[in-house]
């Protein structure tokens, strides 16, 4: 099928057995609201609620989750912001969600062009207390789709919010997508702590207040082990032309893309060059780029902010080698060309030409 | 000996927290008569506030599923939504309800969900030590307002309910007390027809509730109770502020 990326998320969604969907208008968008509103009309378990704001709508997410329903949110970088209560909320309460962040150039309002500027927001809880989320970075129309359905598969497994972090370039670029079979949420197997009514069984809570500071303190340490499984399970990245590299582009989404089309352009001038491009941001895939440093000299992080995950890349090799960085904020969409120049400044300056 | 009184079955064996004289303790009881009466243990679950009734879960023996401050509105249109067939209400104060969760409160309202919720009016912020609420009475003197609430600098009372009556999505609101005997079987009345308005699928219902909060209100449980029939019924009289059931269709006789 081709579709449009936002129409991508949402059709995954519907596939993955989500069924709610809760959101509030903010470009770059709106179509995957609007393909949600169309699409969950026509199914008879289908809810969409146009919420009256982004609390509204991560809230409407809490209540679903608590009756053990797929649900899910999306928005775009403002929105986003003021879902990070609710987001807390979901993981205090381990409880299971999808929330889509289309992210846009920023802070404060910003605009509407694609940028990566809530990397940070998202890899570091993004509200308040001390919690991880899951955090998936597709580049192609088929990721989105496949990570779409990966991230209700995490969230349920771990009960856990998972927020995929896209751009308005992805959500807007149309691109032909295989979608897995669709799941009938019926067929899900049942979860054992929602709240449905306390019949023949007792009654359960599900609270994110915990007064006594011993039983917060073990309730944290049961997070924190749950996110160390996470970090050993889940960690995922994709290679493009990184077996005889000698300087390797660390992007993610868009940004790998275009750092994709400047690889091409500098291999054919005979630069060893590769891509190593993190499918999850949270949990970082730290392993693999140790395993890579064994015998790749200089990385080159390029991301559409001022440098975000440049910071778990320094945090990963710990200063064991060269990292280099090139970064447009703001919206900005760089070339091909022009990353391609970058990574021939840095690949001569380095003397990487020279043979090992 | 014939048994004549007894806790109510969903409620668990437990010292209710509240200090002496606090309404949260009787309206407590009257929502678990309620639901003992209705026979709704098993289906029925419960969105407590950020505020005192937060340990709700503590009392009630039934499915709770506590929410953030003031989205309860929300997080009850997610439950409902997701289990329509189970009964679905909100207990909440007026901070929760008409100050940080105006807007989830009105838009569920006006969608006409299909929830009931509690809303407890003390006029003051009780868990956080004694502020100025969104309900607050002119003059009243609350930590936040040492001398007293000035309508000019403060605005007035905010009268939620009215409000909310206003919305075509709303079939049944009443004000009720608990400061009086008569008022707190009248309470209960209300009470029950609001869950029983969501039981025959007509929509939102809502019972505010008047509650001394002696403890904030720096009064004794009894001058507290007296407070509320002299002074806040001023500002918030005790009276069905909206009833479409008629309009609707009878509730269902009860057996």
């Amino acid at each position: 099928m081709l579709l449009r990326g936002s129409h991508v998320y949402a059709e995954a969604a519907v596939r993955a057995g989500c069924r709610f969907y809760f959101g509030y208008p903010i470009t770059p968008q709106n179509e995957l609201t609007e393909y949600m509103a169309n699409a969950l009309a026509s199914l008879p378990d289908g809810v969409f609620i146009q919420a009256e704001s982004e609390l509204a709508a991560i809230n409407m997410v809490i209540g679903v989750s608590m009756a053990g329903k797929r649900a899910m949110t999306s928005s775009s970088s403002p929105g986003i912001s003021l879902k990070q209560e609710g987001i807390s909320f979901l993981s205090a309460m381990e409880l299971p969600a999808v929330i889509i962040n289309t992210m846009r150039g920023g802070p404060g309002l910003g605009n509407i062009a694609a940028s990566q500027g809530d990397y940070f927001q998202a890899t570091r809880g993004g509200g308040h207390g001390d919690y991880r989320t899951i955090v998936l970075a597709p580049g192609s129309g088929q990721e989105m789709a496949d990570l779409t359905r990966a991230a209700f598969e995490y969230a349920d497994r771990y009960r856990i919010p998972v927020i995929i972090l896209g751009d308005g370039m992805m959500s807007q670029m149309m691109e032909p997508v295989e979608f897995p079979d669709p799941i009938d949420p019926k067929s899900l197997p049942p979860k054992p702590w929602v709240l449905d009514g306390a019949k023949d069984r007792p009654s359960r809570i599900i609270k994110s207040l915990i007064l006594d500071t011993s039983a917060m303190e073990e309730h944290n340490w049961k997070l924190f082990r749950k996110y160390e499984m996470i970090e050993k399970e889940i960690s995922q990245v994709e290679l493009f032309l990184t077996d005889d590299a000698r300087l390797v582009v660390i992007a993610y989404g868009t940004a790998s893309r275009i750092a994709r089309g400047a690889i091409k352009r500098v291999r054919e001038m005979g630069l060893k060059v590769g891509l190593m491009s993190p499918k999850t941001l949270w949990p970082f895939p730290k392993r693999y780029l140790l395993e890579m440093s064994r015998v790749v000299t200089d990385f080159l992080v390029f991301e559409m902010s001022t440098g975000q995950m440049l910071e778990d890349v320094k945090l990963s090799l710990e200063g064991r080698r060269r990292i280099h960085f090139y970064g447009r904020p703001g919206g900005i969409i760089s070339t091909p060309d022009e990353i391609a120049k970058v990574i021939n400044n840095i690949y001569f300056k380095e003397g990487l030409e020279t043979e090992v | 000996m014939k048994k004549v009184f007894g806790k109510p079955k969903c409620l668990k064996d437990a010292v209710f927290h509240y200090c002496p004289g606090c309404g949260h303790s009787i309206i407590h009881r009257l929502v678990a008569e309620v639901i003992d009466e209705l026979s709704i243990q098993e289906k029925v679950i419960g969105v407590p506030p950020a505020g005192c009734a937060v340990l709700a879960y503590d009392y009630f023996d039934i499915d709770i599923g506590e929410s953030p401050h003031g989205r309860g509105a929300a997080v009850a249109t997610g439950l409902k939504r997701a289990l329509p067939d189970r009964i679905v209400f909100t207990y909440q104060g007026d901070g929760d309800i008409a100050a940080i969760g105006t807007a989830e409160t009105i838009h569920a309202a006006n969608r006409g969900e299909n929830i009931t919720v509690i809303f407890v009016n003390n006029g003051v912020y009780g868990m956080t030590g004694g502020q100025m609420a969104p309900t607050t009475i002119i003059g009243q003197i609350t930590t936040t307002t040492p001398g007293g609430r000035n309508e000019k600098r403060d605005g007035a009372p905010i009268d939620l309910s009215e409000m909310l009556a206003l919305t075509t999505g709303t079939v049944y609101i009443e004000r009720t007390a608990v400061d009086t005997p008569k008022n707190i079987i009248r309470t209960k009345k209300a009470i029950k027809k609001a869950f029983r308005v969501q039981m025959a699928g007509l929509g939102f219902s809502l019972v505010e509730v008047l509650s001394a909060c002696p403890t904030n209100l720096k009064l004794s449980p009894v001058q507290a109770n007296e407070w509320i029939g002299s002074t806040m019924t001023t500002y918030f009289p005790l009276k069905v502020i909206k009833d479409k059931v008629g309009k609707l269709g009878a509730l269902p006789h009860l057996e």
